[in-house]
């Protein structure tokens, strides 16, 4: 059984599963509901000045028919006084000794005011601090959240300032509404920081109304920029996690942030080297029960892996992303069909010949025909044809056929493609429309040369070529 | 088209005979549409006779965009509205849906063709008009059925002149008068045929085409398209079988649907397994009828119903009694009270032959003969140079053209009795055919 017992820069809790600094962390109530519901931790919803937030406050962007794949909101740090939220996480520590409890924070950029706030939340027991230099919306026009963490001198500046007077961990929360996110972590790293979270929200707007022409979330005829979350962002996250987990100079203890859903996410995350996530979106979506499947599910995972803990598997990722010059460019797939699952969508040929290249056909030709795409009847003669065939309702009386000859049908020969290997470029693009499950699979060629890399190839050249021979 | 004005959905009807494919609710018919994979080249599209573009459409009613989901229906099929209802859509588009090997429910492309449909004209609008320039060719078509109704538009669109002419006082045929009122509502039919008429085609009801009329129509019309359906139901053809009671399917629901024939016996035998004698059957549990049997000389794998409308006739409490012949109407002043049914056996050659010994009565006040359409023989027999075969007028399947270079003809008359999507294809074949002929490019 896989312990999920974690150690993070010195915070210790029962799992790394923690709640965002968000609304589901808003008070003291809330958040040990999410303890009992089996979360290892919580970020305490923003502590600063109370500000006052607008009515309507989210939206969000649905995909096909399924809610929130992003969400966005123009909520700002939080509401309640500073005494009331450090008087209930000094209850919430007392009940739940054993559980994270971090103190996001985020004052006026003054030394004594950051100093005052981060020795009030450890006495009030806080476990760590997380400083908000990423809020995107709101707080940054008046020269915090973002505002700070989109400028080195000031993330590094305040960083200090806290780890001067901090004795808990200190963990910069960073934003990725900005060009390199890895200036910022090394600004973080340069003041002594003990960790870094990202990401914070992305800059967005969600959608217009088409009948009023107002964005959304409306504020009375007005928008404003949000702070996109949900699925939609897991793979910027993924990205920026990466670029700073490889970079020596930016890598610290790192807690992902960033559209995680469930185990599968939150083991991608622990692969790129995180130590714990934080989750926000789907908990807003879902509710706090559904830490019970991630802890489960990333259990069973990684008892079936063979790992007793995260340490066991957590940054193997992190090398096998590289830069792009170093990919080997002898390395050869192709797509090929199973014709026994395929169902005859043939969403894989007008997908390759619409949107890659040309090289899985309908005509079902021997080998002369493969080759160069003139020699293949286009998409849209096959539409052609079948608009102009005369199909008629079978009528079993007028047909002489038996009822058992309807519907439905197996797939026939002629709607199953087929690959012209010797063009496939191997670029994937099939396999991801195709909606069964294994029926499209990238199978490797071996090309009998010696792997190359890009660098390897224009040694030496004195130029890069645009052009070689094939 | 005086009479549609007046003509309304009767209270009673609406009650009893229930939709029984509900409509889909706005969100439900995003939700579904959304299922929809949207294949290349799709097999529910060559498997529609009219080849709607069936997710071309669907992906218009994801997008909300519902009007352009009806225009590009109608666009292939201008009876799109009752084909959605009355469509076979388990042997057709949704029988093709790939989802069936993917262990999935098919797209029900039925429901989201009438979400759509009935979106449109419960808006008002009217069928997009092609922009064509006029045409001084003349064409009349016999019948108002869906295959006359499909050539009459499109020839209208082209900017020919059209006229329709049908013996019955509505049009629609058997759109209006023979569709199970809980697939498609006679109200629905007509307004759809008004949507035609506003093409600006001609109706003219309760005409009959006889000898003298044909010589004028020939005369006075530079094409004519034969769209004339098939003829009565066959008789009964056994003693007895004039008594009161002895009523055949299609006019026990022409009946029903014009609200002129809403009692039924209590104990009802039809004769047939089709799926007109299912109709019928249904419509009299419906009615209220105590016990509803339907016999049949065969047995249960050979009946020429579609397995789906098989089940349903078992869910509404249909009976079916197999290898089984009536014989007789027995009859007390002059109303029947019995069927008298002998059973019958099938040899290996296919012959049958009476179990000597087995006759037993049926009690029943009705009898419901549906035991097919006879072909219009005597009246096709009035046209000159019309090659007819086996009862139907022979017709290029592409074009509609037949033997005589005046006439076109399409739907049941040339196909020998197939579905109401079937007879729009044809339709619309015939009218590009017949444009082609009159120069058309």
């Amino acid at each position: 059984m896989a312990d999920l017992k974690t150690n993070f820069a010195g915070i210790q809790c029962p799992n790394p599963f923690w709640l965002a600094s968000a609304p589901p962390t808003n008070c003291g109530e809330q958040i040990m509901r999410a303890f009992d519901a089996g979360w290892g931790g919580a970020v305490w919803k923003t502590i600063g000045e109370p500000i006052t937030n607008v009515s309507s406050r989210y939206s969000s962007v649905d995909w096909a028919g399924q809610r929130m794949m992003g969400l966005n909101n123009i909520e700002l740090i939080s509401d309640r006084p500073i005494e009331v939220n450090l008087r209930e996480i000094e209850e919430v520590k007392k009940r739940y000794p054993k559980h994270a409890v971090i103190a996001s924070l985020m004052v006026e950029t003054k030394r004594e005011v950051w100093h005052d706030i981060v020795k009030r939340a450890e006495d009030a027991g806080a476990d760590g601090l997380e400083l908000n230099f990423g809020c995107p919306h709101g707080m940054s026009e008046r020269g915090m959240g973002a505002a700070v963490g989109q400028d080195p001198v000031y993330a590094q500046m305040i960083t200090e300032w806290v780890k001067e007077v901090a004795k808990t961990p200190v963990i910069v929360k960073l934003t990725p509404n900005i060009t390199d996110i890895r200036v910022a972590a090394r600004a973080a790293k340069a003041a002594k920081a003990d960790a870094v979270s990202a990401i914070n929200t992305i800059n967005s707007i969600t959608g217009i109304d088409l009948d009023t022409f107002e964005a959304r979330p409306n504020v009375g005829g007005k928008s404003s920029h949000g702070g996109y979350c949900g699925p939609a962002v897991k793979p910027i996250a993924l990205n920026m996690i990466q670029s700073v987990m490889a970079d020596p100079t930016a890598a610290l203890p790192m807690s992902g942030i960033g559209g995680i859903s469930n185990w599968q996410d939150a083991a991608e995350f622990f692969l790129l080297g995180c130590g714990t996530v934080q989750v926000c979106t789907a908990v807003m979506h879902h509710g706090y029960r559904i830490v019970e499947d991630m802890c489960d599910g990333l259990s069973n995972w990684m008892d079936s892996k063979g790992f007793k803990t995260i340490d066991d598997f957590r940054g193997l990722t992190i090398n096998k992303v590289t830069e792009w010059k170093h990919l080997n460019l002898n390395y050869k797939i192709v797509a090929s069909i199973n014709e026994q699952l395929c169902i005859g969508c043939d969403l894989c040929h007008i997908a390759c010949w619409d949107g890659a290249h040309q090289c899985i056909h309908m005509d079902r030709v021997e080998g002369p025909r493969d080759g160069h795409v003139e020699v293949h009847t286009k998409p849209a003669e096959f539409e052609r044809r079948s608009k102009a065939s005369i199909a008629v309702t079978p009528i079993p009386k007028l047909d002489h056929i038996s009822m058992e000859a309807h519907g439905p049908y197996a797939t026939p020969l002629a709607r199953i493609p087929r690959v012209d290997e010797t063009e496939c470029v191997g670029c994937n693009l099939c396999s991801l429309v195709c909606p069964v499950e294994d029926c499209i699979t990238m199978v490797e060629v071996p090309t009998g040369a010696a792997p190359e890399t890009w660098n390897e190839r224009t040694r030496g050249t004195g130029r890069p070529l645009t052009q070689q021979a094939r | 088209m005086a009479k549609q004005a007046i003509f309304e959905e009767h209270p009673e009807v609406a009650r009893r005979f229930a939709d029984l494919h509900p409509p889909l609710e706005p969100q439900q018919a995003v939700v579904e549409a959304n299922r929809c994979l949207n294949c290349f080249d799709a097999p529910c599209t060559a498997a529609c006779p009219t080849h709607i573009d069936v997710p071309k459409f669907i992906k218009k009613i994801a997008s909300r965009n519902l009007r352009g989901a009806a225009v590009s229906i109608l666009d292939a099929n201008v009876l799109a509205e009752s084909c959605s209802r009355v469509c076979p859509v388990e042997v057709l588009c949704e029988g093709s849906c790939v989802m069936h090997r993917y262990n999935k429910l098919p797209i029900e492309i039925g429901r989201l063709q009438r979400h759509a449909m009935s979106n449109f004209y419960d808006s008002g609008a009217a069928i997009p008009k092609r922009n064509s320039p006029a045409r001084q060719e003349k064409i009349a078509c016999i019948g108002a059925g869906p295959a006359s109704l499909a050539c009459a538009a499109e020839l209208r669109q082209q900017g020919f002149q059209v006229t329709v002419f049908d013996k019955r006082p509505l049009p629609g045929g058997l759109n209006t008068y023979g569709v199970a009122e809980y697939k498609l509502r006679a109200a629905d039919s007509l307004r759809e045929a008004a949507k035609i008429m506003e093409l600006g085609v001609e109706f003219r009801q309760e005409e009959i085409a006889d000898e003298a009329a044909l010589g004028r129509l020939e005369k006075e019309f530079d094409i004519i398209f034969l769209g004339l359906g098939l003829g009565q139901m066959h008789k009964l053809g056994v003693q007895g079988d004039t008594a009161t009671g002895v009523i055949d399917a299609l006019e026990f629901i022409a009946g029903i649907k014009m609200g002129t024939c809403l009692t039924v016996g209590q104990h009802v035998v039809v004769v047939g397994a089709g799926n007109t004698a299912i109709d019928a059957a249904v419509a009299a549990v419906r009615l209220g009828a105590a016990n509803v049997h339907i016999i049949y000389r065969r047995d249960e794998k050979s009946i020429s119903a579609f397995d789906f409308e098989f089940e349903h006739a078992k869910q509404e409490g249909v009976k079916f009694l197999w290898g089984t012949l009536p014989v007789a109407v027995h009859a007390e002043d002059g109303n029947a009270v019995s069927l008298e049914c002998v059973k019958v056996q099938v040899s290996e050659t296919g012959k049958f032959s009476q179990v000597p010994g087995s006759n037993f009565h049926m009690p029943c006040d009705m009898v419901i003969p549906a035991i097919g359409q006879s072909p219009l023989l005597e009246f096709l027999g009035k046209f000159r140079d019309l090659k007819v075969e086996k009862g139907r007028i022979v017709a290029e399947r592409a074009t509609g053209a037949t033997s005589n270079a005046k006439y076109f003809a399409g739907g049941d008359c040339i196909n020998g009795g197939r579905e109401v999507v079937d007879a729009v294809a044809d339709g619309k074949r015939a009218a590009l055919g017949i444009a082609a002929k009159l120069g058309v490019k």
